[in-house]
């Protein structure tokens, strides 16, 4: 249903922009200085073009350009308010809940704008989940919890749902731990099976795109480490874009690494090339933490 | 010395003193009136004693002794419950200690509960039936009673057997039969079938209807329209104070309007609970009921049916009166969910409406009981707007009876609060109905608690519900 809008808006839609990575492509030879991109190219599912955010008379996200490839994991890092958690709801849009919000811009999903008046919004974010820093689960049963998605999308036959229930929780983890008291309340469980029951809740609406913002920055290192691990499964179902404040954290999980400052996107690169051999002094001195 | 007093006022010790001693205060006296309603209320079912005075002038006195005190003068005297309103005109008299030469209580005497003039106390004389003479004497009067009673109480013909009785000084009075309702020997009672008789009172009072100016009888009908009207105002008050909180807290952009129309809220709650009774009866009684009589009922006119005070009114009133207590309520309640609930739910793709429906309004219910338990608490015992949109001190029927279409919102009602102003301060005999006051005031109290309890209970639960086993 959500697959063929997409496809029918995108025949119907002007094609998108030029995006970022040719842009930079076409730029490579006459200017130096471009920001590097990812070497290992695969499809971009999100695009960022020229984006600028604001929080009323604030701007907080300064010409962002960036592509965020298919089945991996990206991670966001940068000292704190240097809009990496802004950048990451704009991707889904959360951030039209604030009064005197406003962006330029595009965000394209799979060549689509995001912005586009004609996208339904909460078809985007059925399309793309997200798992915030403070595990929120709702105050009704572990079941309903995962079941709740599904439930706004008009699903009502039980054993679906049942099926569905089971097959996020194993996604995420977490079956194993709750099997046996599905139907018991969602805070009775620990800070990390809470996260991950969350987790569940996002993969149950089969997300493409899955946005974590600091999901472990709440939790002891035992449950880090168990999160930390199911990305490594996530990405080969979906594209997960992660907000962490631990260099390490971001060092171990993902694929791509952004740097931000001040707003602006300072670097971009694969995660291996950002740690050992940043481009930019200002990476440099804050993966060595020499400020941040 | 200085030092010490220095160190004390600012440890704050005296301040936490004086808010205890305070705290401690005020839930005395709340105690204190309480145990003077439990005692005076249940008090009033306690079969007691029959004493029989013999004073210095060689009169008699029976009567239930109801408290001693000093006179203006500074005599000691006993107050005494003589009854026999149709002989003596009076049910209390004083009596000063030093006047009484005897006291007993002789097992015959007898108390007469009688459908008019209160109480008959004396003994038992003949029992006639159409002229004869059926039995004579106190025992033999006694022996034949309780099966001509329960004859009388099923049959509603003019009784053919009426008894004669005499007062404690010889002053006879003659009764028909169906003019009586029980006749007991309080003295000859063991202490097990007093409480048997305790209990068969307290149960006639829950049930019946009120006699003789509601000063005696039950109070079945008001506690009825008592919980009637509260119900019917819960089921108004709740959706309009949350939809009106919804939207204050949810919907409207927060401005000037918003505040304004907050504050608005906030201080109709401390409009006089009058104003609203005059603004339900021009508003409802005569704009609404009238309307609607003018349209459907308009063969009945000039006899109002809607256009008249009722209990339909009378709850909408109130609704009125309490719909800023809920909208308060259940804005704390919404204030209170979580913002990570609402990002949560919204990030599923939820829309705002659904976010509100499922998880919004769900977390915020034990706020939004809350809010209807002190509506109801306050609604339950408000009295003046009623006055003026439906309560009446005698209903002549139920608003819930057996007559098509069975439940009936026009009419008049009876209230507990009402009750208590009338019996207390309106009736011919405001003596005689003081117990009645107690037992009143105490019925209201236990009507308000059960209502608040089942609320609360109902919190509680839902609370459990969701909290997590480690709270």
């Amino acid at each position: 249903m959500l697959d063929q809008q997409y496809e029918v808006l995108s025949r119907v839609l002007p094609p998108a922009p030029e995006t970022s990575s040719q842009k930079v492509r076409s730029m490579e030879s006459s200017d130096a200085k471009v920001l590097p991109q990812p070497s290992v190219r695969v499809n971009p599912k999100l695009r960022v073009q020229g984006f600028n955010f604001y929080y009323g008379p604030v701007q907080s996200l300064f010409k962002i350009d960036m592509e965020i490839p298919e089945h991996q994991v990206t991670a966001f890092i940068g000292p704190s308010g240097c809009g990496k958690s802004t950048l990451l709801r704009c991707m889904n849009r959360l951030n039209d809940l604030i009064e005197g919000a406003r962006h330029e811009g595009n965000i394209l999903l799979d060549d689509i704008d995001i912005f586009n008046p004609l996208i339904d919004i909460t078809d985007l974010r059925k399309r793309v989940g997200m798992v915030f820093q403070k595990s929120n689960p709702f105050p009704k049963s572990i079941h309903e919890n995962v079941a709740y998605g599904p439930r706004l999308q008009g699903l009502k036959n039980r054993a679906v749902l049942e099926e569905i229930v089971e097959r996020s929780l194993k996604g995420a983890g977490l079956w194993e731990e709750v099997k046996d008291r599905l139907h018991k309340s969602a805070l009775g469980l620990s800070g990390g099976q809470q996260q991950r029951l969350c987790i569940a809740r996002a993969l149950a609406v089969k997300p493409d795109v899955l946005l974590m913002d600091e999901p472990c920055s709440a939790l002891d290192p035992i449950a880090t480490g168990i999160i930390e691990e199911l990305l490594h499964s996530l990405k080969k179902e979906l594209t997960v874009v992660i907000v962490t404040h631990n260099m390490q954290q971001a060092a171990r999980v993902s694929d791509q690494t952004a740097f931000m400052y001040l707003g602006q996107l300072v670097e971009f690169g694969l995660t291996k090339q950002l740690f050992t051999n940043p481009s930019k002094k200002q990476t440099e001195d804050y993966i060595t933490g020499r400020f941040g | 010395m200085k030092l010490w007093l220095k160190h004390f006022m600012a440890s704050g010790e005296l301040f936490i003193w004086g808010c205890g001693a305070g705290l401690s205060l005020s839930l005395l006296m709340i105690a204190g009136l309480l145990v003077l309603i439990l005692l005076n209320g249940f008090g009033y079912f306690w079969p007691a004693d029959l004493v029989e005075l013999t004073l210095k002038d060689g009169k008699h006195v029976i009567g239930q002794l109801a408290g001693e005190d000093l006179s203006p003068k500074g005599d000691r005297r006993i107050r005494m419950k003589i009854g026999n309103r149709d002989l003596y005109g009076l049910d209390y008299r004083w009596i000063n200690t030093d006047q009484i030469v005897e006291r007993a209580t002789p097992a015959d005497l007898v108390m007469v509960e009688r459908r008019e003039w209160g109480n008959f106390y004396g003994r038992l004389r003949t029992l006639t039936k159409e002229e004869h003479t059926v039995a004579e004497g106190s025992e033999a009067v006694w022996q034949a009673l309780p099966s001509l009673l329960r004859y009388e109480e099923s049959s509603e013909a003019e009784s053919a057997y009426s008894m004669l009785v005499v007062d404690a000084n010889g002053k006879e009075k003659s009764l028909a039969l169906n003019q009586v309702i029980r006749v007991l020997r309080p003295n000859d009672l063991s202490k097990m079938e007093k409480v048997w008789v305790y209990a068969g009172n307290l149960w006639m009072v829950l049930t019946t209807e009120p006699r003789e100016a509601n000063t005696e009888g039950g109070i079945f009908p008001a506690i009825f329209g008592t919980v009637m009207m509260v119900m019917i105002m819960s089921f108004v008050v709740t959706p309009f104070g949350v939809i009106g909180a919804l939207y204050l807290r949810e919907y409207a952009r927060q401005g000037v309007i918003v505040r304004t129309v907050r504050i608005a809220v906030n201080n109709l709650a401390g409009v006089p609970s009058i104003v609203f009774g005059v603004f339900g009866l021009g508003f409802f009684v005569y704009g609404v009921g009238g309307t609607i009589d003018a349209l459907w009922f308009s063969d009945r006119l000039p006899t109002p049916t809607f256009g008249t005070g009722g209990i339909l009114w009378a709850s909408l009133t109130l609704a009125l009166l309490t719909v800023p207590v809920v909208i308060v309520a259940t804005e704390e309640g919404l204030a209170a969910v979580p913002r990570e609930y609402r990002e949560g739910s919204i990030g599923l793709g939820a829309t705002k409406w659904e976010t509100m429906w499922k998880v919004v309004l769900p977390t915020a219910l034990p706020g939004i009981l809350t809010g209807l338990i002190l509506a109801m608490a306050r609604a339950a015992g408000e009295v003046a707007p009623l006055m003026l949109t439906g309560v009446v001190k005698l209903a002549p029927a139920m608003p819930i009876d057996w007559t098509w279409p069975f439940i009936h919102l026009d009419r008049k009602f009876m209230h507990l609060g009402f009750h208590i102003y009338d019996v207390g301060f309106q009736s011919p005999n405001v003596e005689a109905a003081k117990p009645m006051v107690y037992v009143t005031t105490l019925v209201l109290i236990l009507v308000v608690v059960t209502l608040n309890l089942t609320g609360i209970v109902l919190r509680n639960r839902m609370r459990r519900k969701y909290a997590g086993s480690t709270v």
